[in-house]
């Protein structure tokens, strides 16, 4: 559950990022969180993977809370929330598989767990005929596929999609939401950041917008008003 | 960390190593020429000071020994003075080859024809081990019973510690200086690596891996590259050290300079250089590292 309760956040620079802003997002929920550039989105990720603390207010992220979290915990709780660019940040030398293999070698998984779950997880995302090749070889779609199944591969309660459709075509971008919902259905809680309208009504799933630092719009239907 | 993970992670610093062969080329590259200037001036000055140490030898001491002991008595004192601390070594001059000396010295001029052994004394001719002990010693040798005189050149012993003390001083400082810049020069080169693997490491941090995880294969590299600049160093010092004395014996026919074997630099040499190259690596990557690791 990612809880964020009365949460400021202010840089050094002076720039209010976020001004108060309170939500819920419960286990195995699928959420939008939308809004224009400088909005506050990538504050609340940044605070949601701790790579940030709040100003003031408190941030709960699966059992963990951000506010007084010590610096050796926090790769503890990335490994409950799964991460996903719109960037891909794959690893260019690394095979397929190796780019999924490597994320569950970061904590510490024996050769057999990785054997018996990668090829599963590359599956899922429909790479499974793919583990050979190298990320430069795959079309944006399927380095996004990727992407998800690294992000995907320890079994996260959470995943954090930022904008994982930036950089595809509209086609490429319903493959990888239906992959993302299919993933929810699965049980993983999913928060997706985009600035794409047409697919967050086509979903029609619960809206956070975001705006100047505030919630602006929370509701289940699909459409929002920034 | 697992220890199941060490060998994985062993195999990823090596395996860094030939993904990144360019960096890993110029880190080598930079940590053999930083060893060879430090190696190769520490090896200089440490030939500099063998030769004002033998130098420092030739200041002798003369003992006059008494003019009334007979000449067993006097070569008896020889045991004594050779026993006395910081005497390297005391030799016994009749004063018949004093005599011959002093003719031959002064071109046989004959206005020292007159001169017979009896006008003469029997002497020790004394090197010391430390020059700087120079006034105790001569106390003590002038103490022993049976010696008249010590004459001893105070003056040139003291001008000998000075140039000692000042090479010291002077090697110490460009060895140091010389080691500072080549740590900063190699620490840099490291940072210059880590800086083209960032995402690797943002990568890493972001799916959850400790910081001891993302560590160690970038510290066996460093560990790796270190010893291998170390060791290539090492054996690029001992040859140029070999050509370097075996021109200047062909060419110094006078044998003003007297280079010590390499055999005889080896250990400390050795030492030096795993030392170093150890430090850099695994320091040097160690460090570089940590700024990388604030995602």
């Amino acid at each position: 559950m990612i809880e964020f309760s009365e949460v400021t956040k202010s840089y050094s620079v002076g720039t209010h990022a976020l001004r108060g802003v309170s939500m819920q997002i419960e286990d195995g929920e699928f959420a939008f969180l939308v809004g224009p550039s400088g909005s506050g989105k990538s504050t609340i990720i940044k605070l949601i993977t701790g790579e940030l603390k709040p100003t003031s207010g408190t941030v709960h992220v699966n059992g963990y809370s951000l506010e007084r979290i010590r610096k050796r915990e926090i790769p503890y709780l990335r490994r409950t929330v799964g991460v996903v660019f719109q960037d891909f940040r794959l690893i260019d030398t690394k095979t397929v598989y190796e780019n999924v293999a490597f994320a569950m070698r970061a904590i510490g998984a024996r050769e057999g767990e990785i054997r018996d779950r990668v090829p599963y997880i590359l599956e899922l995302v429909g790479l499974e005929n793919k583990s050979r090749r190298h990320p430069t070889e795959l079309s944006g779609g399927e380095q996004q596929r990727l992407a998800i199944a690294r992000a995907l591969v320890n079994n996260p309660s959470t995943i954090i999609a930022d904008e994982p459709t930036g950089n595809l075509d509209p086609a490429r971008s319903l493959e990888i939401m239906s992959l993302l919902q299919e993933i929810n259905n699965l049980g993983t809680t999913m928060l997706v950041v985009t600035h794409e309208r047409d697919l967050v009504e086509r979903f029609g799933k619960r809206v956070i917008a975001i705006n100047e630092g505030l919630v602006v719009h929370d509701g289940m239907d699909g459409y929002y008003r920034v | 960390m697992k220890v199941t993970n060490l060998g994985y992670l062993m195999k990823e610093g090596i395996r860094g190593i030939f993904l990144h062969g360019f960096m890993s080329f110029a880190a080598v590259l930079v940590t053999v020429a930083c060893l060879v200037i430090v190696g190769g001036f520490s090896a200089l000055v440490y030939n500099v000071n063998i030769m004002v140490e033998d130098l420092n030898k030739t200041n002798e001491i003369l003992a006059y020994v008494d003019s009334d002991l007979t000449d067993a008595e006097a070569r008896s004192i020889g045991t004594r003075i050779n026993q006395l601390p910081n005497v390297f070594k005391a030799e016994f001059k009749t004063r018949d080859v004093a005599l011959q000396e002093f003719v031959a010295d002064h071109q046989n001029d004959p206005a020292f024809g007159g001169l017979v052994p009896d006008d003469l004394r029997h002497r020790y001719v004394i090197v010391l081990e430390d020059n700087e002990l120079m006034h105790e010693t001569v106390e003590k040798i002038e103490a022993l019973g049976g010696i008249a005189k010590v004459n001893a050149a105070f003056e040139m012993a003291e001008g000998f510690i000075t140039l000692q003390n000042v090479l010291h001083i002077a090697s110490i400082t460009v060895i140091a200086v010389l080691l500072v810049v080549s740590l900063l020069i190699i620490s840099n080169t490291v940072k210059l690596a880590m800086y083209d693997r960032k995402d690797e490491i943002s990568i890493m941090k972001m799916v959850g891996a400790t910081n001891g995880f993302i560590r160690l294969p970038f510290v066996v590299e460093g560990f790796v590259l270190g010893m291998l600049g170390a060791m290539i160093a090492f054996f690029i010092l001992w040859a140029m050290y070999n050509l370097l004395v075996n021109r200047l014996a062909e060419v110094d026919t006078l044998k003003l300079f007297s280079f010590v074997p390499f055999v005889q630099l080896l250990k400390p040499m050795v030492a030096t250089f795993a030392g170093a190259g150890l430090f850099v690596g695994v320091v040097g990557s160690w460090t570089s590292i940590r700024k990388f690791m604030d995602v």
